[in-house]
């Protein structure tokens, strides 16, 4: 297994304990949440395509680390993870996915389309690959606007196979765009492994000939990841242009829930769950440094349910969109000037 | 307190299933992310994974029963903690079993009564800007109105820049951006690669930071690399997102055939972006709509494509001398006015449709002469009423007749004005091939004002 993840014990010096024990809480979030979402799905009360996020949550929690106000996101279909980590309401979120009134789109969104212009996250995108152009100009307004944000641009190994995205890696080049791609390499574009689908495996020279830097992560380690997203963070900030990470990651789920998941096999999903998940490294590492107890630990997750709770029981008391939003927010009506 | 476990549905389409195996039993502790059951369907099999922590203190469904429902309860869970009760005799007949559950579900159900849609709200067609008397007229090509339109609103808003080939250093391929790099400097007129799919995303991307660019394609032939990003990502976002999310962008550049450059840079695709809800579509025919449209359209705060023709931008026509001339989206004009047919046309089919009312009123046809000007939103109004005046309907596109632009006007005609038709509407339109390279097929393939004389005689036949 050439792209299996690697494990770290290895313990970055800057990751201070009220840091270790925020990624904690982050994570575990958008671990109840999803699995909540699933179980939401399989009750019906969530329909159409649903992708979780379980598995991949260092990658968003270590990146959104690394970020200051007015820095934007955008991402894929996979995006719940993504939303919270923005610090979007956890209500919002699922009663979009029930396609309730007081979900973010008002329900007209779904699981694969949320937005916030207020906290900077530009979607929640379901066309495979169509937020990399996207997200190149976000960092093309940032640098016309002349301010030092960078735009992180999320995708996944199957959509690094989209000719869209050379297209940006290009122009991001060419103009020195303040971006940074986060290649979420969870080894399977939906049913298809990186080794079936793509000549050069090692994602992160994808740049190579746009003279566009990247390094390879291990996505299942939050401070590998932050420590790995404050370079690039840097790096585009400064005006050098975009940087490419690759996370080696893994999902734990089907590529959405209807996947029965049958092109691995279950020991794979088995051996990284046990030895590489990233709350649980994470947990075995705040323990080993004394900057918990098991009960403190006890404690968060207790909290995490409750907050995951009221998300479901919100999402699904919320009504859903009077029939009156059909017309509404097709365009934006103003008269010209 | 306990917690029910559910039979999960596995896709959107799923309504029962046969759980075929359990790889828990009473008594075991589950946690989080635990696989307890497999389930087939009539596509897969699938694992169901524990959500809550807890014991299994109940299997209801035992494992080889088929047919059982989505959301029947196949277990119960005690949650940590609690005395996990005796486990009862084994279920008897599942099904019936989970019939009782479904009765009983603690989960809010929604009430959804049957309510039609609600009907379509009407787009508001605004008056035409008024042009005060007295106002000079300079006669100006059409380029040239779409260059100025660029310039002014770049003068007056500094979020507009221009980007697309070849629209800096070259000054546009057909000139359209001429002298905009020297007045504005190459932060705001950018030279893009050969990269449509890419410029738009990232025009797109820009437009959702607040931006507001101008994305020339240097035909709309090449839009279609690009077209994903015109309808998936910038005219359907704003309702994806509740409202939230606007994109003001104008994609704009010659669409339709030039001359004797074949099928792969000759298209009309007036229809195909008229068809998006979420876009505004503007096509117009002489220098004055030319310039007072494209400043409307770029101070839209919604996604505009802007339907240019290659074959008018040397045509002169007088636009008036004022410093800030803006028309309204969504209104068309009556170009000439008459009585005996109307003639519906948009783009460079406006001229062929004038040039055929004059050769009809030497015949003693009076033909009213409308120019849509914009196709989304389509002003109906304009039309319906001239048709109530003139009995007789032909429309005039460049495109292909199947699912165009004429075959909207004639079936909302035929729908709201029936009773005041005396003949079915005609449709003139390009010769359903795609467009030949020799010069003789070239003519005989797109339509012209011979086409439209046609046209018109044939729906006012036995009238005269």
């Amino acid at each position: 297994m050439a792209n299996k993840p690697k494990g770290s014990k290895k313990i970055p010096a800057k990751a201070s304990k009220a840091d270790m024990l925020k990624f904690y809480r982050e994570m575990l979030l958008i671990r109840r949440f999803e699995e909540k979402a699933g179980q939401l799905y399989g009750m019906g009360k969530i329909a159409g395509f649903c992708h979780l996020y379980i598995g991949q949550e260092a990658v968003v929690t270590g990146m959104q680390a690394c970020l200051k106000d007015g820095d934007q996101v955008i991402t894929g279909y996979r995006d719940h993870g993504h939303m919270l980590a923005c610090g979007l309401d956890p209500n919002g979120v699922m009663a979009e996915l029930t396609g309730r009134i007081g979900g973010l789109s008002r329900g007209k969104g779904g699981s694969m389309h949320m937005f916030s212009k207020e906290k900077n996250f530009y979607g929640g995108h379901g066309i495979v690959g169509a937020q990399v152009p996207l997200g190149t100009g976000l960092a093309f307004a940032n640098k016309y606007r002349g301010n030092d944000n960078v735009s992180l641009a999320y995708f996944g190994d199957g959509a690094a196979n989209q000719g869209q995205v050379y297209e940006a890696f290009n122009m991001a080049s060419l103009w020195k765009l303040p971006v940074i791609y986060v290649i979420e390499n969870n080894m399977y574009a939906m049913g298809t492994s990186v080794e079936r689908a793509s000549a050069e495996v090692e994602l992160y020279k994808r740049g190579i000939s746009f003279e566009i830097e990247g390094e390879e992560v291990d996505g299942m380690d939050v401070l590998a990841v932050r420590e790995a997203g404050e370079k690039a963070v840097k790096h585009a900030r400064a005006g050098k242009g975009p940087y490419i990470l690759e996370m080696k990651t893994y999902r734990y789920r089907g590529h959405s829930m209807s996947d029965p998941a049958k092109y691995r096999k279950r020991e794979e999903v088995d051996d990284i769950r046990t030895h590489h998940d990233p709350i649980e490294g994470l947990k075995g590492q705040i323990l080993e440094l004394g900057h918990a107890t098991e009960d403190d630990l006890k404690k968060i997750d207790n909290e995490i349910k409750a907050i995951v709770k009221e998300a479901a029981d919100f999402s699904l008391e919320s009504p859903e969109p009077d029939a009156s939003e059909l017309w509404t927010d097709v365009l934006i009506e103003e008269t010209a000037g | 307190m306990s917690v029910d476990i559910l039979m999960p549905a596995l896709s959107p389409t799923m309504e029962e299933g046969t759980l075929s195996k359990w790889l828990k039993k009473e008594g075991d502790t589950v946690k989080s992310g635990d696989i307890i059951a497999e389930i087939e369907t009539d596509k897969a099999t699938m694992e169901v994974e524990a959500v809550d922590e807890g014991v299994i203190s109940r299997i209801v469904v035992p494992e080889g029963t088929e047919g059982v429902k989505v959301n029947a309860i196949i277990a119960v869970l005690a949650s940590d903690g609690e005395a996990v009760a005796k486990p009862e005799a084994k279920a008897e007949a599942a099904p019936a079993r989970a019939e009782q559950a479904e009765a009983k579900k603690a989960v809010p159900q929604i009430e959804r009564p049957e309510t039609a849609a609600p009907e379509q709200p009407r787009a508001k067609v605004m008056a035409d800007a008024s042009i005060p008397e007295g106002t000079s007229f300079t006669e100006t090509t059409v380029r040239d109105a779409l260059r100025d339109a660029m310039a002014e609103e770049m003068r007056r808003d500094e979020r507009v820049f221009v980007m697309g080939e070849e629209v800096a250093q070259y000054q546009g391929a057909y000139k359209v951006t001429r002298e905009l790099l020297q007045e504005f400097g190459e932060r705001r007129v950018i030279d893009t690669p050969i990269t449509e799919h890419g410029f738009a995303g990232l025009g797109v991307g820009a437009a959702f930071a607040g931006l507001k660019p101008i994305v020339e394609f240097m035909t709309f032939n090449f839009a279609m690399q690009a077209i994903d990003h015109i309808i998936n990502s910038a005219a359907k976002t704003l309702y994806m997102s509740g409202g939230q999310m606007g994109c003001p962008i104008v994609f704009r550049g010659p669409n339709g055939a030039a001359s004797r450059v074949g099928a792969q840079h000759s298209q009309d695709y007036s229809a195909w972006y008229a068809q998006i809800p979420g876009l505004k579509v503007i096509a117009p025919y002489d220098a004055a709509d030319a310039k007072g449209l494209l400043k409307a359209a770029i101070r839209d705060p919604n996604p505009v494509v802007f339907l240019e023709h290659e074959l008018l931008y040397g045509q002169s026509f007088p636009v008036p001398d004022l410093d800030d001339f803006v028309l309204p989206i969504g209104k068309a004009a009556v170009k000439r006015e008459g009585t005996d047919v109307t003639l519906v046309a948009h783009s460079r089919m406006v001229g062929f449709a004038l040039q055929a009312a004059e050769r009809l009123a030497a015949e003693g046809i009076s033909a009213e002469v409308i120019d849509l000007r914009t196709l989304r939103p389509l002003d109906t109004d304009t039309v319906v009423e001239s048709v109530k005046k003139t009995s007789r309907l032909v429309c005039c596109e460049e495109g292909w007749r199947f699912f165009g632009v004429g075959a909207e006007i004639a079936a909302t005609v035929v729908a709201e004005a029936f009773d005041y038709l005396d003949a079915p509407p005609v449709r003139v339109h390009q010769k359903d091939v795609p467009l030949p390279y020799a010069a003789n097929l070239e003519a005989l393939s797109l339509p012209n004002a011979d086409d439209i004389v046609a046209a018109a005689k044939k729906v006012c036949e036995g009238a005269f």
